[in-house]
């Protein structure tokens, strides 16, 4: 079996549950007792234990194996989880994600320390329970004995359903179909094989999972478990009759009463009834989150694009065959053209949204990398986060992770004092880390901030005197805002030790040049002894906004929506001229009058005109008034940026394809106004 | 150029009555000339941008950014859309003629005068049979 193709899938799949892997176990830290939670790392553990033995990589299976013994013997009672046991984990988690990522570089899965932590993970279980081990291993023994049908084994759930069926007189069977080479829809197949088995059958487990079967995220070969009511005679002559199945092996489960029962002896005590149904609720409950989880596809940015421009072609033509509409008289022709609009404008939408992704992406990695750090230099930090659904384009959301990362050390290193200092100054000994997003305006925020020492002033006046950048006078003429903006110049430290964390000088000069590369800006906020705020200002490129369509002349131009405060209609003759500039006194405020057309050179006749059309636009606290030839209407538009040959044009934001497939340009109100 | 023997494809196109040619690697695709959207605040030789299904392309005037006549759109008009390191322009010229092999050989270093007047556009002259094909760069002619 080729399984180069699956790679990427694996890899991705692997990151994502690593990613819900850490945010579990950051949960556990603080919730020890939390059988859900030690269930949904359970299953991740088990997942990617499975998706590893299918790709062929053993360390990763055989370690993930390792933590599944310590899970289960935490999850029935035998020891609790301390901070040395999530520390382990944690480890094995760091494990797997350099493994993961080896495997992503070079295609071969990193053996560094896996020795070290599979003998950790195991002191783990012997130290605290020598019954632990025993049961671990009789239960490999069990398993080994009925893998007739190799790679699907029964957890303990399933086999105690199994117990439980076999019980009440049904019959176990495990079932491995192969489907023919030829095979074209693999899914469909399954299905049919599925609704077949029904008839006679319960399935309760599958390996890969139903979800994946659906969306034919497999070779050629499923298994499954099921409970049946009749023979395997039957069932086989069944679904045997199905076209395109290559192989199908049966294996009655009949032994496992007596394995459980061995095993039972061995290791615990009677499960009764009771017991019985918890575990199977418990068994309900991770169904369902599966199901859950199996609801994304994951989609390469560069296919979006090209949908997008399809999309965009799609309208182009719309428009014309609207035009070729208005000269039928076939109603018909004239319904089927309305329709075709209806249906292009929801699919641009909905393209649209999809490159919109949640900075949860970003922010997800935070928690853990806060506790580490602060851990390392024994500072307690607690980390509050906002706004993580706050959606911003994908590429976007790319290249902001390591300007934050880069900030947020910042502040942990050279913010937040030591526990000692902060007692001394009458503050709580655990410094506080915000970190916020959200939308304002045209732009996205993402505000790092610490209730840290602040920013001395002081101290990189002198310093930047030291360094010889500027003299004495020059620097006492600087106000403080001019004197944090040398945080941001290369080689600019004022850290005194040097650590593994930040004070190399390089940074903050990373992060401004970043931030300004994706078109943003960074500003900091600063008051001595009570804490700093790094406040990074990103545009939404490629967002799509809500813009109102001007007319100037011939041209159509976009106004974005969040920034009007209102629409009027104005008496040209009040217009006054107060020192060069055009106002009004508009709702007894002194409103600056800006002709656009003069600022875009367009020929407009807004002179000639008794009344103008005012776009009303704010910047901060301050209005000003945008004299328009005419109004067009609210459209939801895309921004796109002009390109690097054109650079940045003063008063344009960018251009965005209208629903015709022409081109109008964006108006930048905060450069204008 | 490196003396190496070898063969470069060139798409020749037309300004004035002059032959020009543009190295095939550069160029991503020929069009129509279409809709052209002012874009404000620019040097006059561009002349704004137009929708490439989908992708906001600057357009330039090749004969305006050599001080040659004036453009007359015609039939014949196209715009031939080249790569420039991470974005793409568009070039209005008179017409997209052919495209041609060039060996190496017979591509000569511009004289000095022409060098002069085009500020380092030309990249060499092909001499094909009886034509003369002015080889531009087209980082060059962008400046970047």
């Amino acid at each position: 079996m080729d399984i180069s193709q699956y790679l990427e899938i694996f890899i991705e799949e692997s990151q994502e549950h690593l990613q819900s892997l850490n945010q579990s176990l950051l949960g556990l830290e603080s919730n020890p007792d939390d059988v859900k939670l030690l269930n949904e790392i359970f299953r991740v553990a088990h997942t990617i234990k499975g998706m590893a033995g299918t790709m062929g990589f053993v360390t990763i299976m055989n370690l993930t194996h390792e933590m599944e013994n310590v899970l289960d013997s935490l999850r029935n009672g035998d020891f609790k989880a301390n901070s040395h046991t999530i520390d382990v984990l944690f480890e094995c988690l760091d494990y797997l994600e350099t493994s993961i990522d080896s495997i992503s570089n070079s295609g071969e899965e990193s053996e560094i320390g896996i020795n070290y932590l599979r003998d950790k993970l195991q002191s783990l279980n012997k130290g605290d329970n020598g019954n632990v081990i025993i049961k671990a291993e009789n239960k490999e023994s069990v398993l080994q004995k009925d893998n007739y049908i190799e790679d699907f084994s029964f957890n303990q759930y399933d086999e105690e359903l199994a117990r439980k069926a076999i019980d009440k007189g049904m019959k176990v069977y495990k079932i491995k179909i192969v489907l023919s080479k030829g095979c074209m829809l693999k899914s469909a197949r399954a299905f049919i094989i599925f609704k077949t088995l029904e008839k006679y059958a319960e399935i309760f487990k599958s390996s890969p999972k139903v979800e994946d079967i659906e969306d034919e995220k497999f070779d050629r070969v499923f298994k499954l478990a099921v409970v049946a009511s009749e023979d395997e005679k039957i069932i086989r002559k069944d679904i045997e009759s199905i076209s395109e199945i290559e192989e199908v092996i049966f294996e009655k489960v009949s032994d496992i009463k007596e394995n459980i029962k061995d095993f039972e002896e061995a290791a615990v005590t009677d499960i009764d009834d009771e017991e019985l149904k918890i575990k199977t609720d418990n068994y309900q409950d991770l169904t369902i989150k599966k199901a859950k989880i199996g609801k994304t596809v994951r989609v390469d940015i560069n296919r979006l694009d090209n949908l997008m421009n399809l999309v965009s072609e799609l309208i182009i033509i719309k428009t014309r065959l609207e035009g070729i509409e208005t000269q039928s008289v076939d109603l018909n022709m004239t319904e089927a053209v309305e329709y075709l609009e209806r249906i292009t404008t929801n699919l641009h939408d909905a393209v649209m949204k999809v490159r919109m992704v949640p900075i949860e992406r970003v922010f997800n990695r935070f928690p853990r990398m806060v506790r580490d750090l602060a851990k390392e230099i024994g500072k307690e930090i607690t980390l509050s986060m906002t706004g993580e659904e706050t959606e911003l384009d994908r590429t976007v959301i790319d290249e902001i992770g390591d300007p934050l990362i880069h900030l947020i050390r910042n502040s942990i290193d050279h913010g937040i004092e030591s526990k000692e200092e902060r007692i001394r100054n009458n503050k709580p000994a655990d410094g506080k880390l915000f970190l916020r997003a959200y939308q304002d305006g045209n732009s996205v925020v993402i505000e790092v901030e610490d209730d840290g020492k602040g920013i001395n002033t002081d101290k990189i006046r002198s310093k930047i005197i030291d360094l010889g950048l500027i003299n004495k006078s020059e620097a006492d003429e600087l106000d403080n805002n001019g004197i944090i903006g040398f945080l941001f110049k290369p080689g600019f430290s004022t850290s005194a030790n040097i650590s593994d964390l930040s004070g190399r000088g390089v940074g903050l000069d990373v992060v401004k040049t970043k931030i300004e590369s994706l078109g943003g800006n960074v500003e900091v906020e600063s008051v001595i002894n009570s804490g700093s705020k790094f406040i990074i200002r990103l545009p939404l490129t490629l967002a799509i906004i809500q813009a109102l369509l001007v007319n100037l002349s011939t041209e159509k131009y976009a106004i974005p929506l969040n920034s009007i405060k209102e629409i009027t209609s104005i008496k040209a003759e009040n217009i006054k001229n107060v020192q060069g500039q055009e106002v009004l006194l508009y709702r007894e405020n002194v409103l600056p009058i800006i002709r656009l057309a003069g600022i875009l050179d367009v020929k407009s006749n807004d002179e000639q005109q008794e009344y103008l059309t005012l776009v009303v636009v704010k910047k901060g606290e301050k209005n000003s008034g945008l004299v328009v030839d005419s109004l067009i209407g609210q459209h939801e538009i895309v921004i796109k940026s002009l390109g690097k040959y054109l650079g940045n044009i003063k008063a344009i934001a960018g251009a965005t394809i209208l629903g015709d497939g022409q081109v109008a340009l964006i108006i930048d109100t905060n450069s204008i106004v | 150029m490196d003396g190496k023997r070898s063969i470069k494809q060139f798409v020749v196109f037309k300004l004035d009555d002059e032959e020009y040619g543009i190295d095939i690697l550069r160029v991503k695709t020929i069009e129509k000339m279409s809709e052209i959207t002012r874009v404000p605040r620019t040097v006059s030789y561009v002349k704004g941008v137009i929708n490439l299904r989908g992708e906001i392309v600057p357009i330039i005037d090749l004969k305006e950014r050599f001080n040659l006549s004036k453009t007359v759109l015609t039939e014949n008009t196209r715009i031939i859309i080249v790569y420039a390191e991470e974005t793409t322009v568009g070039l209005i010229v008179d017409s997209a003629t052919e495209v041609i092999d060039i060996d190496n050989e017979l591509i000569e270093e511009p004289p000095e005068s022409i060098d002069d007047t085009e500020s380092g556009n030309v990249y060499g002259i092909g001499k094909l049979e009886e034509r003369i094909v002015i080889l531009l760069d087209v980082l060059k002619i962008l400046n970047i």
